[in-house]
């Protein structure tokens, strides 16, 4: 801190200092929009031109030659979604009220409930750093191997909600925390009890936060591949039941460009799957929007 | 918006896990063969599993990857209908699993593969051997021009690679320089792109944008292979539990007459009758 | 009157339960993998295992110094080419980004967070590694070390410029003001006192940022070459360690699972006990130190 007080010559160099500074960060944060249109516009330029109707409608086939579309893909994908967020969703939203409403509020007056929220805490900080190959690794150990369960949507369902479990319960938090504790103190003065001041009153204004996490995780899902390559098989067959084994619209962008002749056909699903990510980006920020105006107001 | 309570948001969870539940009773098919293993094998399964629904519409044929050692294991625990190896099946499962039964439906060829650009066109077993130990690393140590050979292989494990190890390398190792791929697939396409690369490759993956090298003089052709005058073949095995029976054992039947295996042969592999 | 008292507190135990199904989740998840893990641990010895610098797995050697050694590698050179950029666009979005800019950038680093890690891959396959190509070395294959970090690089960027705008914006208004009523440029500001303020929470943003690194998979296996070797320079220059392959230990993990049996497949499983625990020790350490900062 020598510089303030200092004579009016060395203002200019500092302003000359500044002035290339500042050009520097303007060029990083430019170039993180650079690198985003490359990458996307690559993508979906090289793939837009295989995307027809056809493409999304009928089923891959031909072995290695690649041939066919990505109609199966998209169903085991959207079975996949739906299936690991109708398992992480109550649980996550479940463990997401208990941290706020419940234990909050008693954590005070019990060491136990102290004990037992540290513990949650700490699972599911862990749980979100915890690399997606070691879900695939767990999810193959327990659910395909021991559990019997074979190469299918329910092992890589039930792997996928645990990558998906932080991010639902930490949207949750966030989500009540936002609603003023005003809204709680006036329904509680009223002789209601938690869970109806929960149910009736706390939940409702937080439900566009909540929405924005489960969104966010059907977009971890659908961008996830390496748990789904150890625990879903790999078959591009339509599945049929819980216990089929299946390949999602990620997985198959991996087959394509690994396996098959069909480079332009790896482009055209990724060019799908990145648009279909910007759609989902694009939700969650409407939703956030939505929570911010209803904050305000 | 207003009226959503967290009875109705547990409810529509409870309703969309009830709704994943709803496909675990009904399925498309009548019967079902699943097929695991080999991902060498899984394109040609997927292929005849094709031609095979085309004639009975009520059976599906459902191909999943996992490798060759996966492919044995699903069969011998009896979670796969079929497994796929596309080795030959170790003395060591065989203990693990005695009740399963072996059938080779089709062979296959491995050719040593380089980026077209390359200009040696014939190889020795020897050399072949040399170059893939890292003995020789340089294309001038085989008659080519000064250039730094860049050797990609299948990772440890892998049928092809097991086979390429057992019927060039002898005892020699794989040098641990050499780029590692998981797939026959990954493998031609950076054969295609790297320069100076040399690769081995299984058959029914070579196409123009890799040049397959001679061994000793002969081309890497099916016909070749078939004539057993091309020295580097190893089988296609398809596992069962035991005997093969229900659709599976009709499956097999059909890989085994002259349209099954005329689907081998235009797929670049060598039939087997 | 009094069954809604009752339904309270039932309510409450059933949602503890729900509360403390992500630490049994992660109890499992540790659990099994060390379960599968333990014959390789007993059999080969952590000792060997995390200093034998040969993995071949068909003669039964399993040393994982090699994945080790290309995981810290390859982090490496993703932080030299990420950190910077990140810190940079968290700088620009906090302090001096206009509205309608960071209304652009903000989400375009959303979305990068957002991208597929195969479609990563695929870029890298196809533009990437053709590009570290065209570097004039011998034995360059343009798989390897420089084209993973420039992946690598993107990925992490999102996490270290989110939790580092977080911070930055953390400092009280009046240090700000303070310093510039002294007389001092906006940029001396930032770079004397803003920074030096958020330090901790730039730190533990760069350290999950090497956290997300260490674990990031598919992307890793379609560009960095997969090769079981320590790496290292292929000339005279050191620098050219950066156009080694080499090889991470998720890739270990994920490159030969599909194909291991018996031990092999339990050294799989201690490669992932091991990259678990590493995790776990970044991450907790990066929460420590954001802790320290809140005290």
């Amino acid at each position: 801190m020598n510089a303030p007080g200092s004579g009016r010559s060395n203002l200019g160099s500092r302003r000359l200092m500044q002035r290339i500074a500042f050009s520097l960060v303007w060029a990083a944060g430019s170039l993180s929009v650079l690198i985003l249109l490359i990458v996307v516009g690559y993508i979906v330029a090289k793939g837009l031109s295989s995307i027809t109707w056809q493409f999304i409608t009928t089923p891959p086939r031909g072995g290695i030659s690649g041939e066919g579309g990505i109609s199966t893909t998209i169903v085991a994908t959207l079975y996949l979604v739906v299936l690991t967020v109708g398992i992480a969703t109550p649980l996550g939203v479940g463990a997401g009220i208990y941290l706020v409403e419940y234990a909050e509020a008693m954590a005070r007056k019990s060491r136990i409930i102290r004990a037992v929220v540290s513990t949650a805490r700490f699972g599911v900080e862990t749980l979100a750093g915890v690399p997606s190959i070691i879900f695939g690794l767990f999810g193959y150990a327990l659910f395909v191997s021991s559990m019997h369960l074979g190469f299918s949507l329910l092992a890589a369902g039930l792997a996928g909600a645990c990558l998906i479990l932080p991010v639902v319960i930490r949207t949750t938090e966030e989500a009540l925390k936002a609603v003023p504790v005003s809204y709680r103190n006036g329904s509680l003065a009223l002789g209601a009890t938690r869970w109806q001041t929960t149910q009736k009153v706390v939940l409702p204004a937080a439900i566009p936060g909540i929405m924005t996490g489960i969104v966010l995780s059907v977009g971890r899902i659908v961008s996830e591949t390496a748990i789904f390559y150890v625990t879903l098989g790999g078959s591009y067959r339509m599945p049929t039941s819980l216990l089929s084994g299946g390949r999602t619209m990620a997985l198959h962008v991996y087959y394509l460009a690994m396996e098959t002749r069909a480079f332009d056909k790896a482009m055209g699903t990724a060019a799908i799957l990145v648009i279909s990510i910007i759609i989902i980006n694009a939700v969650i920020n409407l939703f956030s929007r939505k929570l911010s105006a209803r904050i305000g107001a | 918006m207003h009226k959503i309570t967290a009875a109705s948001i547990l409810k529509a969870a409870v309703f969309t896990a009830a709704l994943a539940l709803v496909p675990l009773k009904s399925a498309g098919a009548d019967t079902e063969i699943t097929l695991f293993g080999s991902t060498t094998v899984q394109p040609l399964a997927e292929k005849l599993g094709e031609a095979f629904e085309a004639l009975h519409s009520d059976i599906m044929v459902t191909v999943g990857g996992g490798g060759s050692s996966v492919g044995v294991k699903a069969a011998g625990e009896g979670t796969a209908d079929i497994g796929m190896a596309s080795r030959e099946v170790k003395e060591s499962e065989f203990q693990e699993f005695p009740g399963i039964v072996v059938h080779t439906i089709a062979r296959d060829g491995i050719a040593i593969v380089a980026h077209p650009g390359v200009s040696v066109s014939n190889l020795t077993v020897e050399q072949v051997r040399q170059i893939f130990s890292g003995e020789i690393s340089n294309w001038s140590g085989v008659g080519g021009p000064n250039q730094v050979i860049v050797v990609i292989a299948r990772e440890e494990g892998s049928g092809t690679r097991a086979a390429f190890e057992e019927l060039v390398m002898d005892e020699a190792l794989i040098t641990s320089g050499a780029i590692l791929l998981p797939s026959n697939g990954a493998v031609r396409t950076s054969v295609s792109t790297t320069p100076n690369s040399i690769a081995f490759l299984s058959f029914g993956y070579l196409d123009p944008s890799v040049r397959g090298l001679s061994i000793e003089g002969i081309e890497p052709s099916v016909s070749n292979a078939k004539t057993g005058i091309y020295p580097v073949v190893r089988p296609l095995n398809m596992i069962t539990p035991g005997p093969a029976g229900g659709a599976a054992a009709r499956f097999l039947e059909f890989i085994m007459s002259p349209d099954g295996q005329a689907i081998v042969s235009s797929e670049g592999y060598i039939s087997v009758i | 009157m009094r069954t809604r008292f009752i339904v309270d507190k039932s309510v409450g135990y059933f949602l503890m339960l729900m509360a403390l199904t992500s630490i049994l989740a992660v109890f499992l998840i540790g659990f099994f993998t060390l379960r599968e893990g333990l014959p390789a641990i007993s059999e080969i010895g952590l000792g060997r295992l995390l200093t034998g610098s040969v993995w071949r797995p068909g003669l039964e050697e399993f040393g994982l110094v090699p994945m080790i050694a290309g995981s810290v590698l390859v982090t490496i050179g993703a932080a030299i080419l990420g950190v910077p950029l990140a810190i940079g666009c968290a700088v620009f979005l906090a302090e001096i980004a206009p509205r309608w800019m960071s209304n652009i950038v903000r989400p375009a680093v959303e979305l990068l967070a957002g991208i597929p890690s195969v479609v990563y891959g695929l870029f890298g396959m196809v533009v990437l590694v053709p590009l570290a190509r065209k570097v004039p070395v011998a034995g360059n294959s343009g798989f390897g070390l420089l084209a993973a970090s420039a992946v690598l690089a993107v990925m992490i960027l999102p996490t270290i410029t989110n939790i580092s705008e977080y911070a930055i914006r953390l400092v009280p208004r009046e240090y700000r003001e303070g310093s510039l009523a002294l007389g001092t440029t906006r940029w001396q500001t930032i770079t004397r006192v803003i920074l030096p303020s958020a330090r901790s929470g730039i730190v533990a943003a760069i350290i999950l940022g090497i956290g997300r690194a260490l674990g990031e998979t598919i992307a890793m296996i379609m560009v960095i070459g997969n090769s079981v070797i320590i790496p290292r320079p292929l000339n005279a220059n050191p620098l050219t360690i950066f156009l080694s392959q080499a090889r991470t230990l998720t890739g270990n993990i994920a490159v030969e699972i599909n194909y291991a049996t018996g031990i092999h497949e339990s050294a799989l499983f201690a490669t992932g006990v091991i990259l678990f625990v590493l995790i776990m020790l970044i991450n907790s350490s990066a929460r420590a130190i954001m802790r320290e900062r809140t005290r």
